[in-house]
C-alpha cells in the first residue's frame, strides 16, 4: 500500500533529557514526507517549536502527546502511517501505548520504520538482555526486577556498588549509583515512582562511553554514521560529559569491533532507520558491553548529524518509507550516495550547558542522571580548539580555559573526584598548580590523553606570560590561535587590550580560515554551506562578497530562559530574508536546533557568536549587514561593540538597544515620557542598598544589569535577606552595579509582544500573567489575549509600547514587560529583541510577528495588518514545563528566578479549554473528581483567598486532605477535612507516604512569602509531590484558576480541533 | 616538546607545505596520496600497497593510541599488516607527542625514528588533499630543514613495486585439507589471517613464482593486493590466465583484482586520485546490497572492457568504478576492496566464505 498520509508524534515541552533535538528531528522528518509528497499531521504542544510553524505540516494540532488525545486525532484523520521515532521519548513511549491498547490495529495505522516489537525490546531491559544474548554480545550484569523485594535479591547477586535505573525513562530519570544498603533503598523507592520497573546493574565507573550512530534500510544495508567519545568515562550520563567525535583514544581493532557489534545489534533488532549504541569500553582490555539501545532519533544523533554533516532525521525518514541507502544521494556532496560512512577531517566537541544556580537546593554533583539543561557544539582542526570554542560558546564569561575565574565549588581533590559542571575548570586549576598529572588522571578517571592535551593549553599560557604585545612572534600568535586561545585571553596575559591584540594579530596575517563540512573529508567535490572557521590551515574553501548578504545571529545555547522560541525566530528571519531576495547566512553553535541545519540558510556558520568571531565573519563575508534581534540576549549583547566597529547593524540602532538596556538611560527616557516604573535605584554599595531599601519599604527585588532570566534575582523582604541576596549578585557580574527596585506585591504582570517600523507599532499582542507579579515571566502561565485585564489598563499598555517604539525609533521586534495594579500600569523591562513568547503570539494570531520585524528591518514594504486580526474569538494558553523530577532536591517553588526548562501552549474555545490541554501537556494528570487532594496553606490572608476554591473542590467531589493548621482553619469554616501529618510528626496519616504510595492525585501547597526562606515542612511536601509524580500547584492565582476550569471541565470536554480550525474561524 | 626540524612538501607543480619533522631527518620523494581513514594507522602505514608513496592522513589527530608492541601469532605479527613500515614518508596535521594506549609500547614518533620513516606534522592536509584531489595524485619530495631540495623525483609506477615488497621464498600457514596458494604482491597479513580462520591452509609464494612449473599441490590461486601499475607484474598476469586455463578456482583482491582482469583481457587504468578510505560503499551489481569497504588502490578495472564471459560484480557506489568482477560459469572471481579491513571496516567480511565456497566445493 503506498502510505498518502502520515501522523508524527513531537516531543512536547523541553525539558531535561529531551530537548531541542526533537525539533530538529522532527523538521527533517517533515522535509522528507514533504519531498515524497505525503501529507502530514503534527501533534506537538510546543508551540515555540520550528516543526509547528506554518507549512511544516499539513495540519498541526497543539495539544498533549499522549494516547488519549492522539487516538482522537486518528479517528478523526484517518492517517495511515505513523512515525514514532522522531518526539523524542515522549513519542516513543506513546506509541507503545498505543500499540499495547490496539488503537493502531483498530484504525488501521501501520507504524513506520523500526517496529513496536523491536522498540519494546529495547525499551525493556530483561527483553533487550535476552536479545543481546542471542548474538553473543555482553552487557553489564543487569537484573530487572518489579518489585523492592526483588531488588533487595539482585543487589545480593551483583554486590556493591550498583547502579539502579528505570526502564522507560528518558534520560536516566531517577538513577544512581548506590554504594550502600541505605542509598540502594532511597534510589529504588524513587525510580519506582516512575517507572514500574527498576534495573540493578553492574557499575562500570571508568570505563571509556562510546557511542555510535547506526542505520538501517529495509533492504539489510547498514552503516554507523559517526562513532563518539565520551570525556568523561563510565559512571557520568553521556547527557553530562563532554563528548568529542570521532573518538580518539580508540583504534582500529576498538573502532571496528564496536562499530562491528552495533550493525550486529541493529540487525538483530529489526531496527528500519536509525538508532543509538551505547558501550563500556574496558580502558585496559578489549572487554566492551553495550549499555543501551535508543531504537530512535535522539540527542547524540543529533549531535551525530551537526558533527558529520549526515542528515540523519531526514534520512531515517526515507527509509522508514522504504527507500533503500543506495537510493539516497550524500545531501552534502549532491554527487555521492548516502550509504556511506562520513570522514571528517577535523574535530567536534560537545559542552553540556547546566544552569544549576538557578535552582534552590539542588546537588550539584553529576553523575548517572541528567541535569543539564543544553548543550553547545565546536568544531576545530585540533583538539585544544574545539575546547576553547566549546567553553566559550557556553555563555558563562569565560574567555577560554584558562581565566576563567571560576571558584569551584570543593576542594580540587574532591572536585575531580566527585564532578561537578565546573570539573573543567578544576582540572586547569590543578594542572596550573601543578598536580601530579597521574593523580589527576587517577581523581578523575578521565584519558591521559584528553589530560594531556589539557595541558598543552596550560602550558603555552606560561609561553604567553612571558612575552608582551610588542615582543610576542607571528609564530607564537599563530600557535596561540591554533591552541584556541581567544584574542582576550591572549590579551590577559599579555597584559593589554584585546583590541591592540586584534591589531596585532591581523598585522601578522594570524587570520582564520573558513571550511567546509563535507561528509568526505575533501575526497570528492563538495558543494556545501556547512562552514567553520579554524587557524590551522591557510586557504578558504569558499568565496565570498555575496550580493544582498545578511548575517542573522543564533541564540547559542539553550539555557535556562532562552531555549527554542529564539530558534524560531532565527529560523523565521532567515526564511523571511530569503523570500525577501537576500542571501542569508545563520551563525549559530547549538546542535539542537534547526537554525543549525545547514538546509535551513544559504550559509551556515557553525561558531562562536563571540564579538571576535563575528567580526571574523563579517571581515571576511563583508556582508550588507548584521541582524541582532532574533537570537534573544546574546547577540543583543554585542550590539555596542558592532557600533564601535563600524558594523552595519540593521534594524533598531544599537544606541536605542543600549538606552533600553542601561538602566539609567532607561529610566531618564521613561521619566521624560511620563512612563511609570517601580521606583529603583542603581546601587554599588551595601550600605546605600539598605538605605534605598529602607526609604522605598520591603519588599524589595534585586538584581544585577543586564539580566535575561532573572540570575541572581532576588525578592528581599527584610534587612537581612537583603545582605544576603547582595553578595551573590555582585559575584555574579563585578563588572555591573546592582539594581534594587521596590517590589509591589499583588499586581498583575503584562507583556506586550510587538514589532515597529521607523517608530511606529506596527503589530502588538498582550498577554497576561496568571500568576500575579513575582513569578518570573517564563515560569508564569500565559494567557493571550488577556481575559482579565481592564480594558483601560490594556489601552495604557499599548500607548507605553506606542510611546517607547517612537522615543527609541525602533524598527524590529520588542517586548515590554509591566505590571498592573488598579489601572496603574508601570514598565519593569523593555527589550529591543524578539521575545520569548513570539512563537507563542505569532502562533495564537496567525502573524507572523519575524516576517513584519524582518521586512521592517530590510526597509520593504509592507501593510500593516488589519486591527480585526488581532481580536481572537479563542484563547491560548502558555504553560510552563518544570524539570524538577530530575533535580534532586531542588525546591519546585516559583519565583523571581526562572526555573522551568520548556513550555507548551494550546489553544482552545475559552480559558479553562486551552489552560487545561496546556497543564496535561506540560506533564500534568487531571485529578479524577473522587480523589484526595492535600490542602496546605500558610497565612491566613491566602487561606482566605482561597476558600472559594476550597469549597468548590468539595462540592466536586473531591476528598480535602489538609495539614494541620490547614485543617484548623477548614474545620473554622465548617469544611470538611481529613488532617494529615506533616512528614516530621512522624504520626499517621503521614503526607510523606501518602505522597509515596499515590494516595494524593493533586497537591495544593500555597505560601504567602515569596522569599527563599520557606519553611521546610513546606519544602519537604513540595519536594516529595515532585519525587513521587504528584500535579503539585504553588501558586494562588494558578490554583484558583485551575480549580475553577476543573470545575467547569473534564476531560472529555477538552476540544480537539487542528490549528487551521482556530484560525479560520478568527474573529 | 623538543625543538623540531622545519620541513616542507613540495610537490612536482612547485606547491610547497609546511610544517615540522617528527619522524627520521631524511628527505625523500615519491607519489604523494592521501588516505581519508580516521582509525588505524598502525594498519596503515605497514600496508605494502603504500610502497614508494608519501601518505597524507586527512583526519588530523594523530599518534593518539601510540604504537602497539609486536607480537607473533600464527606466524604473522599481529597489529601490522606486515613486518615493517611501508609508506615513504607521512604528512599529518596535528601530531599528537603523547598518546595513550593499554596495548601500546612507543609512540608513532618513536616508531617512525626507528624504521627510518620521514614525517611532517603540521601540513595543511585538507589543502593538500584538495590539490590532489584536483589536479590527480603527483609527485612530491619531502624537505627537510632546507635538504633535498633539489632531489630528482622518480615516478614509482614505472617501476614494479611488487618485486619489492613480495616475499622470496614460499612460507606455510595454518592447516587444514583445502591449500591456498596466495600470490604475494605485497599481501596484507590479514588476507593470510582471514583465510586460515577458516581453517585451509596458506601458502604463500612470491610474485613470480610458478606454482605449475614446480609441481606444487594447492587447491586454489590466490591474488593479493600490492602497490603499483598491475600491467608492469607480466609474470603474475601469466600465472592468472595459467591458472584460469586449469580451471583452478582463482581469486583476488585490490591488485589482485587488477591482474585476473589483465588475465581474462580486460583492461586497467590510472584512476586520478584513487580510492584510500574506509567507507567506499560497494553494491553487489544487481541488487541493492550495499558493503562499506577499506580500500587503497590507485589503478582500477575498466568494466566496460571485460570479455563477455565475466560480469562486473561490484560497483562503486560514489563514482560507478569497478569493485569486482566475477566469470559468468567459472570459480573465478576478485573484488577491488579489503574484505580484510585492518584498517576498516569488516562488512565485507563473508566474501572469504563465498571464496572458499567456490574452493571447497
Amino acid at each position: 500500500m503506498k502510505i498518502k498520509k502520515v501522523l508524527l508524534l513531537g516531543s512536547g515541552a523541553l525539558k531535561i533529557g529531551q530537548a531541542g533535538e526533537f525539533d530538529y528531528s522532527g523538521s527533517q522528518a517533515l522535509k522528507a514526507l514533504k519531498e515524497e509528497k505525503i501529507e502530514t499531521i503534527l501533534i506537538n504542544p510546543n508551540i515555540a517549536t520550528v516543526q509547528t510553524t506554518e507549512g511544516m505540516a499539513d495540519k498541526i494540532y497543539f495539544v498533549p502527546v499522549n494516547s488519549f488525545f492522539v487516538e482522537k486525532i486518528i479517528e478523526k484523520e484517518k492517517p495511515e502511517g505513523i512515525l514514532l521515532a522522531f518526539g523524542g521519548q515522549t513519542a516513543l513511549n506513546c506509541g507503545v501505548e498505543l500499540f499495547k491498547k490496539g488503537i493502531l490495529k483498530k484504525h488501521n495505522v501501520k507504524v513506520l520504520g523500526t517496529p513496536v516489537k523491536a522498540i519494546m525490546e529495547t525499551e525493556d531491559r530483561e527483553l533487550f538482555n535476552k536479545k543481546l544474548a542471542e548474538i553473543n554480545v555482553s552487557v553489564p550484569k543487569s537484573i530487572a526486577c518489579n518489585n523492592k523485594k526483588e531488588a533487595l535479591n539482585a543487589l545480593k547477586k551483583i554486590g556493591f556498588p550498583v547502579i539502579v535505573r528505570a526502564a522507560y525513562a528518558l534520560g536516566g530519570q531517577g538513577s544512581g549509583k548506590a554504594n550502600s544498603e541505605k542509598q540502594f533503598n532511597e534510589i529504588i523507592d524513587k525510580v519506582f515512582a516512575h517507572s514500574p520497573q527498576v534495573l540493578v546493574e553492574e557499575y562500570l565507573g571508568g570505563w571509556k562511553e562510546i557511542e555510535y550512530e547506526v542505520m538501517r534500510d529495509s533492504q539489510d544495508n547498514c552503516i554507523t554514521v559517526c562513532n563518539m567519545e565520551n570525556f568523561d568515562p563510565m559512571g557520568i550520563h553521556t547527557g553530562e560529559s563532554i563528548v568529542i567525535a570521532p573518538s580518539q583514544t580508540l583504534t582500529n581493532e576498538e573502532y571496528h569491533s564496536l562499530r562491528e557489534a552495533s550493525i550486529k545489534i541493529i540487525r538483530h533488532l529489526g531496527i528500519v532507520g536509525e538508532c543509538n549504541v551505547q558501550y563500556a569500553l574496558d580502558p585496559k582490555s578489549h572487554d566492551f558491553k553495550v549499555i543501551e539501545v535508543n531504537a530512535r532519533l535522539s540527542r547524540s544523533s543529533a549531535l551525530a548529524s551537526k558533527a558529520t554533516g549526515y542528515p540523519l532525521a531526514f534520512i531515517a525518514t526515507k527509509l522508514a518509507l522504504g527507500k533503500s541507502l543506495i537510493d539516497l544521494p550524500n545531501s552534502v556532496t549532491k554527487k555521492t550516495t548516502a550509504c556511506f560512512e562520513p570522514a571528517l577531517d577535523y574535530c567536534v566537541l560537545k559542552i553540556p550547558r547546566w544552569d544549576l544556580q538557578k535552582f534552590k537546593k539542588v546537588s550539584k554533583s553529576l553523575g548517572s542522571e541528567m541535569k543539564s539543561v543544553g548543550e553547545v557544539m565546536s568544531i576545530g582542526r585540533t583538539f585544544e580548539e574545539a575546547l576553547q570554542k566549546a567553553l566559550r560558546m557556553l555563555d558563562i564569561g569565560v574567555p577560554g580555559l584558562t581565566w576563567h575565574r571560576i571558584k569551584s565549588l570543593n576542594s580540587l581533590e574532591k572536585e575531580l573526584k566527585q564532578p561537578t559542571d565546573k570539573r573543567i575548570f578544576a582540572i586547569e586549576k590543578a594542572m596550573r598548580k601543578g598536580m601530579d598529572f597521574e593523580k589527576i588522571h587517577k581523581l578523575s578517571g578521565i584519558n591521559q590523553w584528553f589530560l594531556h592535551k589539557m595541558k598543552k593549553i596550560v602550558d603555552f599560557e606560561k609561553v604567553l606570560l612571558k612575552t608582551s604585545i610588542k615582543k610576542i612572534s607571528k609564530e607564537q600568535m599563530l600557535k596561540a590561535k591554533q591552541l584556541g586561545f581567544s584574542d582576550e585571553q591572549i590579551s590577559l596575559n599579555l597584559k593589554c587590550s584585546e583590541k591592540k591584540v586584534r591589531k596585532k594579530r591581523k598585522k601578522f596575517k594570524v587570520i582564520p580560515v573558513v571550511k567546509q563540512i563535507d561528509t568526505l573529508a575533501a575526497e570528492y567535490p563538495a558543494q556545501t554551506n556547512y562552514l567553520y572557521l579554524t587557524y590551522s590551515e591557510n586557504n578558504d574553501d569558499i568565496s565570498f562578497n555575496k550580493k544582498n548578504h545578511v548575517i542573522v545571529l543564533g541564540s547559542g545555547p539553550y539555557r535556562i530562559g532562552s531555549s527554542v522560541e529564539f530558534d524560531w525566530c532565527g529560523v523565521n528571519a532567515i526564511k523571511t530574508l530569503q523570500k525577501l531576495g537576500f542571501y542569508a547566512s545563520m551563525i549559530n553553535f547549538n546542535p539542537e536546533t534547526v537554525s543549525t541545519d545547514y538546509d535551513e540558510c544559504d550559509r551556515l556558520y557553525f561558531e562562536e557568536l563571540s564579538f571576535e568571531r563575528v567580526l571574523d565573519i563579517y571581515e571576511k563575508e563583508n556582508p550588507f549587514g548584521l541582524i541582532l534581534s532574533t537570537g534573544g540576549q546574546i547577540p543583543n549583547n554585542i550590539a555596542m561593540k558592532c557600533r564601535e566597529y563600524g558594523i552595519n547593524v540593521l534594524g533598531t540602532s544599537p544606541e536605542s538597544i543600549d538606552n533600553a538596556e542601561n538602566r539609567n538611560k532607561f529610566s531618564a527616557l521613561c521619566d521624560s515620557l511620563g512612563i511609570d516604573q517601580p521606583e529603583w535605584a542603581e546601587l554599588k554599595a551595601t550600605k546605600d542598598a539598605l538605605k534605598f531599601a529602607e526609604k522605598a519599604g520591603y519588599p524589595v527585588l534585586v538584581r544585577p544589569s543586564y539580566v535575561l532570566s532573572g540570575a541572581a534575582m532576588n525578592v528581599a523582604f527584610n534587612e537581612k535577606e537583603l545582605k544576603q541576596f547582595l553578595n551573590e549578585a555582585v559575584e555574579i557580574s563585578r563588572d555591573y552595579p546592582v539594581i534594587i527596585s521596590k517590589f509591589i506585591i499583588g499586581a498583575k504582570e503584562i507583556e506586550i509582544d510587538a514589532v515597529a517600523n521607523n517608530g511606529d507599532l506596527v503589530l502588538w499582542a498582550i498577554s497576561e500573567h496568571v500568576e500575579n507579579a513575582g513569578v518570573h515571566s517564563g515560569d508564569a502561565t500565559l494567557v493571550l489575549p488577556a481575559q482579565r485585564t481592564y480594558i483601560e489598563t490594556m489601552r495604557r499598555v499599548k500607548q507605553i509600547a506606542t510611546q517607547l517604539a517612537k522615543a527609541l525609533n525602533i524598527t524590529g521586534p520588542f517586548n515590554v514587560q509591566m505590571i498592573a495594579k488598579r489601572n496603574e500600569v508601570k514598565v519593569i523591562e523593555c527589550n529591543l529583541r524578539s521575545s520569548r513568547s513570539f512563537p507563542f503570539v505569532s502562533k495564537v494570531f496567525g502573524q507572523n510577528f519575524i516576517e513584519y520585524a524582518i521586512k521592517a528591518i530590510t526597509n520593504h514594504k509592507f501593510k500593516k495588518p488589519e486591527k480585526s486580526s488581532l481580536e481572537l474569538d479563542y484563547v491560548g494558553v502558555k504553560a510552563p514545563q518544570f524539570s524538577f523530577s530530575r533535580l534532586k532536591g531542588a525546591d519546585p517553588i516559583l519565583s523571581v528566578e526562572m526555573a522551568s526548562t520548556g513550555e507548551v501552549a494550546c489553544l482552545g474555545k475559552d480559558l479553562d479549554d486551552a489552560l487545561l490541554k496546556s497543564l496535561i501537556s506540560a506533564g500534568f494528570k487531571l485529578p479524577q473528581k473522587n480523589g484526595n487532594v492535600l490542602i496546605s496553606i500558610s497565612g491566613d490572608e491566602t487561606r482566605y483567598d482561597f476558600l472559594d476554591e476550597i469549597i468548590l473542590l468539595q462540592k466536586m467531589g473531591f476528598k480535602l486532605f489538609a495539614t494541620e493548621s490547614t485543617h484548623e482553619f477548614l474545620t473554622e469554616q465548617g469544611i470538611k477535612s481529613k488532617l494529615i501529618f506533616k512528614a516530621h510528626e512522624e504520626k499517621q496519616p503521614n503526607v510523606s507516604n501518602y505522597l509515596s504510595d499515590g494516595r494524593l492525585e493533586l497537591a495544593i501547597v500555597l505560601s504567602d512569602h515569596l522569599s527563599k526562606k520557606e519553611l521546610k515542612d513546606e519544602y519537604l511536601i513540595r519536594r516529595k509531590a515532585v519525587d513521587f509524580g504528584v500535579p503539585l500547584i504553588t501558586n494562588l492565582q494558578l490554583a484558583q484558576t485551575i480549580v475553577s476550569a476543573l470545575n467547569n471541565r473534564s476531560l472529555e470536554d477538552l476540544e480537539i480541533m487542528p490549528w487551521d480550525h482556530y484560525l479560520k474561524n478568527k474573529g | 616538546m623538543p625543538e623540531l626540524l622545519r620541513a616542507s612538501l613540495v610537490l612536482e607543480n612547485g606547491f610547497s607545505f609546511d610544517g615540522y619533522s617528527f619522524g627520521y631527518d631524511k628527505p625523500v620523494n615519491g607519489e604523494v596520496v592521501f588516505n581519508t581513514g580516521m582509525v588505524g594507522y598502525p594498519q596503515t602505514l605497514t600496508d605494502p600497497s603504500y610502497k614508494e608513496q608519501i601518505l597524507c592522513l586527512t583526519y588530523p589527530l594523530i599518534g593518539n593510541y601510540g604504537v602497539p608492541g609486536k607480537k607473533t601469532k600464527n606466524g604473522l605479527i599481529e597489529h601490522f599488516e606486515s613486518e615493517k613500515i611501508q609508506i615513504k614518508a607521512l604528512l599529518v596535521s596535528d601530531y599528537s607527542f603523547e598518546y595513550n594506549h593499554y596495548d601500546s609500547v612507543k609512540s608513532l614518533q618513536q616508531w617512525l625514528k626507528e624504521e627510518k620513516i620521514p614525517a611532517i606534522t603540521g601540513i595543511n592536509t585538507r589543502e593538500l588533499t584538495q590539490v590532489l584531489r584536483e589536479k590527480g595524485v603527483m609527485l612530491g619530495k619531502i624537505v627537510i630543514n632546507g635538504k633535498g631540495k633539489n632531489q630528482k623525483l622518480s615516478d614509482p609506477n614505472k617501476k614494479n613495486l611488487v618485486e619489492k615488497v613480495s616475499s622470496d621464498k614460499v612460507q606455510e600457514f595454518g592447516s587444514g585439507s583445502k591449500t591456498i596458494a596466495v600470490v604475494d604482491c605485497g599481501a596484507k597479513n590479514n588476507i593470510i589471517r582471514s583465510l586460515i580462520q577458516r581453517n585451509v591452509k596458506v601458502l604463500r609464494i612470491p610474485w613470480n613464482y610458478d606454482l605449475f612449473e614446480k609441481n606444487e599441490s594447492f587447491d586454489a590461486l590466490f591474488f593479493s593486493n600490492g602497490p603499483g601499475d598491475p600491467t608492469l607484474v607480466k609474470k603474475t598476469i601469466d600465472l592468472a590466465k595459467k591458472s584460469m586455463e586449469s580451471n583452478y578456482p582463482t581469486l583476488g583482491i585490490c591488485l589482485g583484482n587488477q591482474i585476473l582482469a589483465l588475465a581474462a583481457g580486460a583492461k586497467t587504468y590510472k584512476l586520478k586520485y584513487g580510492h584510500r578510505s574506509q567507507n567506499q560503499p560497494c553494491v553487489l551489481k544487481g541488487t541493492k546490497t550495499c558493503y562499506i569497504t577499506s580500500q587503497n588502490h590507485g589503478f582500477a578495472v575498466d568494466s566496460k572492457s571485460l570479455p563477455k564471459n565475466w560480469n562486473e560484480w561490484f560497483y562503486n557506489a560514489n563514482d560507478n568504478s569497478n569493485e569486482g568482477i566475477k566469470h559468468k560459469t567459472k570459480p573465478f572471481m576478485s573484488v577491488q576492496f579489503h574484505p580484510e579491513a585492518m584498517p576498516g571496516p569488516f562488512d565485507a567480511n563473508s566474501l572469504f566464505d563465498l571464496m572458499l565456497k567456490e574452493v571447497k566445493k
